[in-house]
C-alpha cells in the first residue's frame, strides 16, 4: 500500500480520493434501499454487519494497535447490552420496589445518557480486566481474557437469584427502542413521499456510529497514544526504555477498546429489544478476533473488510447452502450452521498459514509482532 | 466432617483428571512455549471414539464384561488421538514455528472449531449417554463414599502420571525432551532430532488426553462434541497453577484445582449467605488462574516468569 493510499482516509489530498469517499458514502446511504428490494431481512443483515464492524474496530485497538490478544471481548459487548437493557426496560422496576417507587413510569433512559454511560462503564470493565493482566503477554493474556469473558457470562446467567438482576438465562425483554429527538426508531419515518422502515433507521444510526468509530480509529493510529500502542506491540521493553508509561497506555487500550464494545452492545440491545446470555458466548469473541486477524490486524480497512466478509459470507451461506447442495448433490449433507463453522475454522487456519498478516496487512507488516 | 472428607475425595477425583490433561499442556509448553489450544478437542475426540467403541462392542457382544469394554475403548482411542495430535502439530504448528506469536494460537483456535464441527457432523449435536460399565455400589472410606469408577479414575491417573514422570526422568526419549526444552538449537547440535521429539511430545500428551477423555465420559456419563472445552480450560489453569512447563507442577496444580473447585462449590453457598450457589463452580478455575497470574505468575513449582510468554 502506498503512503498516499494510507492517508487518503483522513486527508483526502487528491480529487480522486475525495470522489471515492463521496461515492462510497453515497453507496452506503443507498445500500439499504437496494437491500430492501429483497426484503427487510437483508437490511437487518446490513445493520448487523455495521455492528460487527464497530466491534471489530474496537477489538482492533486492543489486538491490532496494542498487540494484546483479547479473547473475552464479547464481555464488554455484553456489559453495554445489559446496561441499556436494565436502564430502558420494565425489568428493574418490576423486581425492585424502590426503583418502582423512584420511577413510577418505569425506567426509560434516553440514548444521550446511555451511549456515554455504556462507553464509560465498559471502559471501567476494561480497566478492571486490564489491571491483573498487565504483566502478561501473548497466550497467557488470551486465556485470562477468555476466562474473564466466561465469568461475565456465568454471572449474567446466574444473577437472577436471590436478587433478580439479569433475569438469568431467560434474558431481559421489552427493551425500549431508541428514540432520537422524539422520533422513535421503532416506527417507520415519513419524509414526504418516502417511508423509511424501522430497520433502515437503525441502519443509518449504526452507519453514523460506525463512521465515527472508523474516524476515531484512523485518527488514533497516528496520534501520540496510537504510536505508543504500536511501540508496545513491537517491543514492550524498548517502548518502556523510550519513556512510555506502558501500564497506563495498555490500560488505555483496554478501556478504549472496551468502550467501543460497550456502545455497540447498547445499540444491539436496543435494536433487538431483547438480550440474553446466549448472545455473549465465547464463540462471539472468537468470531470478532477472527474478523480482526483475517482482515489484517492494525489496519482499519482490513478490519472493516474482515468484519463485513465474515459476517456477510455466513449469512449468504445460510440462504444459499441448502439450494446449492440440493442442486449439486441432490441431498442436504451439511447444515448451513455447521458449514459456516467449518469454513470459519478452515479460513482461520489457512489465512494464518499463507497470509499471517491478514488480507490487507498494515503498513510495515514485516516487523515483529 | 464427613461432608468435608467427601468433598475432598470428589475434588481429588476431579483433580486427577485435570492433572492428566494438564500434563499434555505443560509438556508442549515446556518445549515450544506454546499453548496447545486443540488439546481439549483431542480429549473430546478420545471420549467420542470410546463411546463408539463401547456402543459397537456392546451391540456385537452383549455378554462382554464392562471393564473389558473400557480397556478396548482405551486401546482404540489412544492411537486415534495420537495420530490426530501428530497431524495437528504437522498442519497447524510446525509451519508456524518462527511466525509471529499470535499466529499458531489463531490456527489452533481455527482447528478447534473445525474439529468440534466435524465431531458434531460425525456424532451428532446431541449429548449421548455413556453407560455405567462398572459396578455402582459405592465403597466406604472413613465417613465418605467413593464409587468404583471414581476409584478407577484415581488409580489410572496415578499410574499414568507416575509412568510419565519416570519416562521423562529416565528414558532416552525423556532425556531428549528435556534437552529440547532446555535449548532446542543446542539439542539439535547434539544430535537430537528436535522435530521428532516435538511430534512425540504431542503424541504422548494426546495419549494421556485420550485416557482422560474416557475418564471424563465415565465420570459424567455423558459425551458431546462441546465437552472438550471446559476440561481443557481447567487443565490449562491447573498447569499454570503448578507452574507451566513443570511436570510435577501440573500434577500438583491439577489435584489442587480439583479440591479447590469441589470445596468451593460445596461451601460457596454458606460463605456468601446463599447469594452465590454451586452453579458458580466454573468461576473458581478462572479466579484461581487470575490470582495465580497476579501473585505468582511462575506457578507453585515453576521457575519461569510469565513475562516470557
Amino acid at each position: 500500500m502506498t503512503p498516499q493510499g494510507n492517508r487518503s482516509l483522513t486527508t483526502p489530498g487528491s480529487r480522486q480520493a475525495l470522489l471515492a469517499t463521496v461515492l462510497i458514502g453515497l453507496a452506503l446511504v443507498l445500500l439499504p434501499f437496494a437491500a430492501a428490494e429483497f426484503g427487510n431481512a437483508w437490511v437487518r443483515i446490513l445493520a448487523f454487519a455495521l455492528l460487527y464492524v464497530m466491534l471489530a474496530l474496537g477489538l482492533n485497538i486492543v489486538v491490532g494497535y496494542a498487540g494484546l490478544l483479547d479473547l473475552g471481548y464479547v464481555a464488554f459487548y455484553a456489559v453495554g447490552a445489559y446496561l441499556y437493557a436494565l436502564l430502558a426496560s420494565p425489568h428493574l422496576a418490576e423486581n425492585f420496589e424502590w426503583i418502582a417507587q423512584t420511577f413510577p413510569d418505569g425506567l426509560h433512559s434516553s440514548i444521550w445518557f446511555v451511549i456515554p454511560l455504556s462507553a464509560v462503564v465498559a471502559a471501567g470493565f476494561g480497566v478492571l480486566l486490564g489491571f491483573p493482566v498487565l504483566r502478561l503477554r501473548g497466550d497467557y493474556l488470551a486465556i485470562v481474557t477468555l476466562g474473564f469473558g466466561e465469568i461475565i457470562r456465568i454471572f449474567m446467567n446466574n444473577l437472577n437469584a436471590p436478587a433478580n438482576i439479569t433475569n438469568g438465562p431467560q434474558g431481559i425483554t421489552n427493551i425500549d427502542p431508541i428514540s432520537i429527538a422524539g422520533v422513535s426508531l421503532a416506527q417507520p419515518l415519513q419524509i414526504g413521499e418516502l417511508s423509511l422502515p424501522s430497520v433502515q433507521l437503525y441502519y443509518y444510526l449504526f452507519l453514523v456510529l460506525t463512521l465515527l468509530v472508523v474516524l476515531v480509529s484512523v485518527r488514533l493510529q497516528s496520534s501520540r497514544v496510537g504510536r505508543a500502542w504500536m511501540a508496545i506491540r513491537e517491543d514492550e521493553i524498548a517502548a518502556k526504555a523510550m519513556g512510555i508509561n506502558t501500564r497506563n497506555i495498555k490500560l488505555l487500550a483496554f478501556a478504549m477498546g472496551a468502550s467501543f464494545g460497550g456502545v455497540s452492545g447498547a445499540m444491539f440491545s436496543a435494536f433487538q429489544g431483547f438480550v440474553s446470555p446466549e448472545s455473549f458466548v465465547l464463540m462471539e469473541s472468537i468470531v470478532i478476533v477472527a474478523m480482526v486477524v483475517l482482515g489484517g490486524m492494525g489496519n482499519v480497512k482490513g478490519v472493516v473488510l474482515g468484519a463485513v466478509l465474515l459476517y456477510a459470507i455466513p449469512e449468504a451461506l445460510r440462504h444459499l447452502a441448502k439450494p446449492i447442495q440440493l442442486q449439486l448433490l441432490g441431498h442436504e449433507y451439511i447444515a448451513p450452521e455447521a458449514l459456516r463453522m467449518l469454513l470459519f475454522g478452515l479460513s482461520m487456519v489457512l489465512i494464518m498459514l499463507y497470509r499471517p498478516h491478514g488480507l490487507i496487512p498494515r503498513h510495515h507488516a514485516g516487523g515483529r509482532t | 466432617m464427613e461432608i468435608l472428607l467427601q468433598q475432598i475425595l470428589n475434588g481429588l477425583v476431579l483433580g486427577s483428571v485435570y492433572a492428566l490433561i494438564a500434563l499434555g499442556y505443560t509438556m508442549v509448553y515446556g518445549i515450544l512455549q506454546l499453548i496447545n489450544f486443540t488439546h481439549g478437542e483431542v480429549l473430546m475426540v478420545g471420549a467420542m471414539v470410546c463411546m463408539t467403541v463401547v456402543a459397537a462392542l456392546h451391540a456385537a457382544f452383549p455378554s462382554l464384561p464392562g471393564p473389558l469394554l473400557l480397556v478396548a475403548a482405551a486401546i482404540i482411542a489412544i492411537p486415534v488421538c495420537m495420530a490426530l495430535s501428530a497431524a495437528i502439530e504437522r498442519i497447524a504448528y510446525r509451519p508456524l514455528r518462527n511466525a509471529p506469536r499470535l499466529a499458531p494460537l489463531i490456527t489452533a483456535i481455527g482447528l478447534s472449531i473445525v474439529l468440534q464441527t466435524l465431531a458434531m457432523l460425525i456424532w451428532g449435536p446431541n449429548p449421548m449417554v455413556f453407560p455405567d460399565l462398572l459396578p455402582t455400589d459405592p465403597i466406604q472410606i472413613g465417613g465418605a463414599f467413593l464409587a468404583p469408577k471414581q476409584l478407577l479414575i484415581l488409580v489410572t491417573a496415578a499410574v499414568l502420571m507416575a509412568g510419565l514422570i519416570t519416562m521423562v526422568q529416565f528414558s532416552r526419549l525423556g532425556r531428549a525432551m528435556r534437552a529440547v526444552s532446555e535449548n532446542p538449537k543446542m539439542a539439535m547440535l547434539m544430535g537430537v532430532n528436535a522435530d521428532r521429539v516435538i511430534a512425540l511430545t504431542f503424541m504422548i500428551g494426546a495419549a494421556l488426553a485420550a485416557v482422560a477423555g474416557l475418564l471424563v465420559a465415565m465420570n459424567y456419563n455423558i459425551v458431546q462434541f462441546t465437552m472438550g472445552f471446559i476440561p481443557g480450560l481447567k487443565a490449562f489453569t491447573a498447569a499454570v497453577l503448578g507452574g507451566i512447563g513443570n511436570i510435577p507442577g501440573a500434577v500438583l496444580g491439577g489435584l489442587l484445582l480439583g479440591v479447590i473447585e469441589s470445596l468451593g462449590a460445596g461451601y460457596i453457598g454458606d460463605l456468601t449467605g446463599g447469594f452465590l450457589g454451586s452453579h458458580y463452580q466454573d468461576i473458581f478455575a478462572f479466579a484461581v488462574l487470575i490470582v495465580v497470574l497476579i501473585f505468582r505468575p511462575s506457578g507453585l513449582l515453576g521457575e519461569r516468569v510469565a513475562d516470557r510468554a
